[in-house]
């Protein structure tokens, strides 16, 4: 029996804190005529925008790599592919997984040289990560502008060439997934079954993958790479697979994103993901070299139940708006927390 | 070492400030700029970053790696700005102001950076990294919110119309380069600003002499190696909160001198870019994360500013775009401090490899195993 002490030191003070302010959140939301029935759809919805983020997060934290920061690596996959299914015009579910599809080779190119990147620079992975993220946004951003796209719905309508910044799926595959087999309770409630299916059919392949041969490998690699190399596994291939599944599903994870928000973000906007992303896997419980399915999840939902809570609550009450003050404190805050733990530097 | 300085060799050693050279180069021509402009923007831009980038020099040190928590010391200095406004002190006696109101803040800002970055020792840089975010999340609430309803701000020209919370651009008219224009010389086509340079020469002197006082040689001590400082006596957490604290300040001096060449502020970014301008400059000036010197801060400033000047107008004329010469900017400056770390970190590997093969008793060359 573990006391009530080490559960809470184990779990950590910050995460509790987190959750206590969300449920006090929740209970202060009727007081100032928010809508508990409709924050609770927001929450469900925007759990299942970027679930698929989070749990990307995994196979590099299990492999030794340390926090994905350069996700954003995937995320342009995933812009890659989801620009190019409009290109060639494919609607509906052909377009959204057409996406997929197509983004999966940028995804195994861009992950294979990252990963063998990231090899040479063991034990520097997360900063040096970072700016390989931030160099490639900003390459992909003279790309979006230079690559010659012709769609109408999506260049600039006066020079006829280079991509929007945002541009509308409306017309492709808008809320595929949110609507597919969605539940309305009146006009307030509407539970996205269909994105939450999808989050939980890849968080349950995840977890079956981390069982495989492979995914042992994986984290005996992250666990102990010494040991694991006189286990006979290749520690520098283990690695890499993971980089790469980690940005194939950054890819995946934008195009749902896209699906339920209803635009693609190009230019600047991949910046930042990479950070809420991870926020949320640490405020579920995760650390700098360990991460499970249920980090994922709760983390992802406390994470954006906190995002959707803060402004509507708050605002109602203080009448101005803190959510960005908030936000930027929280998501930080507890990356810092997770950092400053007391771990075994993998090297 | 017994190798050669061969060709191959020297480019390894050398490689981002050849590739940057070369750029540049490249990009003079297209730009259309004349030499005149360029070089006047050159001494201009020296003026205002220099003392920036040379705040990046002690916590290289003290081996915590490039501070990229400085945005910390540029917010310090920020809020000293603000209230120099707020009373209209104009002149460099508002930039004192400015400086000393920053002063504590930055104090206290770098020391609890030291203390977060001791409990995160081999991740320095990440941490400081989102540690500027987080002080950027209190600083906003702090401006927006705080300042004009609980810190006393008075002046309408700088509140929000509802009463408090700082506007989003401050008009530093009443200090605007009054730094610059304290000590302007002009010699043919340029305009020198003297009093700038006068002190980035001071901080540059103080660099010298701190480093060989006993607090700088422990400094160099921890940044060797922190387990040998430690057994030699070296309260190693204390050496290392004093460079950042230094840093921190440092970098507070510095934004106000960047601010007061700038002319205006945007309130709520001007510290977002700080210290990738800063880190950018001071690696492609040939510097590495754990070996920096005075030369790499000035060649890293203009070469850096060299390639920021002309590429907007190359891009234009190459592309057609000026917004594409904006974005090769960006990806330059994330691209270059990305490369140099890249590199930093493979070679301190190789290092090691050799190290190990040394010890293994193998073909290695004896000067290898003993380096």
């Amino acid at each position: 029996m573990r006391s009530f002490k080490q559960i809470v030191t184990d779990f950590g003070w910050p995460r509790i804190i987190i959750f206590i302010f969300l449920v006090l959140l929740f209970f202060a939301a009727p007081l100032v005529q928010v809508s508990v029935l409709a924050s609770f759809s927001d929450v469900f919805n925007r759990f299942g925008q970027n679930a698929v983020f989070v749990l990307a997060l995994v196979p590099m934290i299990q492999s030794g790599c340390g926090l994905n920061f350069g996700l954003s690596l995937g995320i342009l996959a995933g812009l890659l592919g989801a620009t190019l299914s409009i290109q060639f015009g494919l609607h509906g579910a052909a377009g959204f997984f057409g996406a997929m599809v197509l983004c999966a080779p940028f995804s195994v190119l861009f992950g294979g040289l990252y990963g063998k990147l990231l090899n040479k620079v063991k034990g520097e992975e997360m900063t040096i990560a970072m700016y390989v993220g931030f160099a490639s946004v900003f390459f992909m951003s003279i790309m979006w502008l230079l690559l010659p796209y012709t769609a109408p719905d999506m260049v600039w309508g006066f020079a006829g060439k280079g991509l929007r910044t945002t541009i509308s799926v409306e017309n492709y595959w808008l809320h595929l997934l949110n609507n597919f087999l969605s539940i309305r309770i009146g006009d307030q409630f509407m539970f996205p079954t269909g994105e939450i299916l999808f989050v939980g059919a890849a968080a349950f392949f995840m977890w079956l993958f981390m069982r495989t041969k492979t995914g042992t490998a994986m984290t005996a690699v992250g666990s102990n790479p010494d040991y694991a190399r006189a286990g006979g596994i290749s520690v520098d291939k283990m690695r890499t697979i993971s980089v790469i599944i980690s940005t194939f599903l950054g890819a995946v994870g934008i195009i749902v994103y896209e699906q339920s928000f209803g635009f693609i973000q190009l230019y600047g906007a991949p910046m930042a993901m990479p950070f809420t992303a991870i926020a949320a896997i640490l405020i579920g419980g995760a650390s700098v070299n360990k991460a499970s399915m249920v980090n994922v999840l709760v983390g992802t939902f406390l994470f954006q139940g906190l995002l959707t809570m803060t402004p509507s609550v708050i605002n109602s009450a203080l009448k101005s708006d803190m959510s960005e003050v908030v936000r930027i404190v929280v998501s930080n805050g507890i990356i810092i927390y997770a950092l400053t733990r007391k771990t075994k530097v993998t090297k | 070492m017994s190798d050669k300085m061969t060709f191959g060799r020297f480019f390894r050693e050398n490689a981002v400030l050849i590739i940057f050279i070369i750029i540049t180069l490249l990009a003079i021509k297209p730009s259309g700029l004349s030499l005149v402009y360029i070089i006047q923007e050159l001494i201009t831009r020296l003026g205002r970053n220099s003392f920036l980038v040379l705040a990046l020099l002690l916590p290289i040190y003290a081996g915590m790696g490039l501070n990229f928590a400085m945005a910390l010391g540029a917010m310090a200095g920020e809020i000293g700005l603000i209230f120099t406004i707020n009373y209209n002190i104009t002149g460099v006696n508002g930039l004192i102001f400015a400086t000393l109101a920053g002063l504590p803040l930055s104090v206290l800002l770098g020391w609890i950076c030291g203390v977060v970055l001791n409990k995160a020792k081999g991740r320095e840089m990440v941490t400081g990294f989102i540690l500027a975010f987080f002080i950027n999340g209190i600083y906003q609430f702090v401006v927006l919110y705080v300042m004009g309803s609980v810190i006393p701000v008075k002046s309408p020209a700088i509140l929000l119309s509802r009463g408090y919370g700082i506007r989003n651009t401050l008009n530093l008219d009443a200090v605007r380069q009054s730094l610059d224009n304290l000590l302007m010389v002009h010699v043919g086509p340029f305009n020198l600003p003297i009093a700038p340079f006068l002190v980035i020469a001071a901080l540059c002197l103080f660099i010298i002499w701190f480093k060989k006082t006993k607090l700088g040689q422990d400094m160099r001590a921890v940044g060797q190696d922190m387990l040998v400082a430690d057994s030699s006596g070296i309260p190693v957490n204390k050496t290392r909160n004093i460079a950042i604290v230094i840093s921190t300040v440092l970098a507070c001096i510095g934004q106000v001198i960047f601010l007061q060449n700038m002319g205006n502020m945007a309130t709520y970014n001007a510290h977002d870019q700080t210290s990738f301008f800063a880190a950018a400059s001071i690696l492609v000036g040939g510097a590495s994360v754990k070996r920096a010197s005075i030369t790499n801060v000035f060649i890293g400033v203009i070469l850096l500013h060299a390639l920021f000047v002309v590429t907007p107008n190359a891009g234009q004329k190459i592309f057609g775009q000026a917004q594409i010469g904006e974005y090769f900017r960006q990806f330059i400056g994330y691209g270059i401090i990305a490369l140099s770390l890249v590199l930093y970190a493979w070679r301190s590997r190789q290092e090691a490899a050799r190290q190990r093969e040394g010890l293994r008793g193998n073909a290695a060359p004896a000067e290898g195993g003993a380096k």
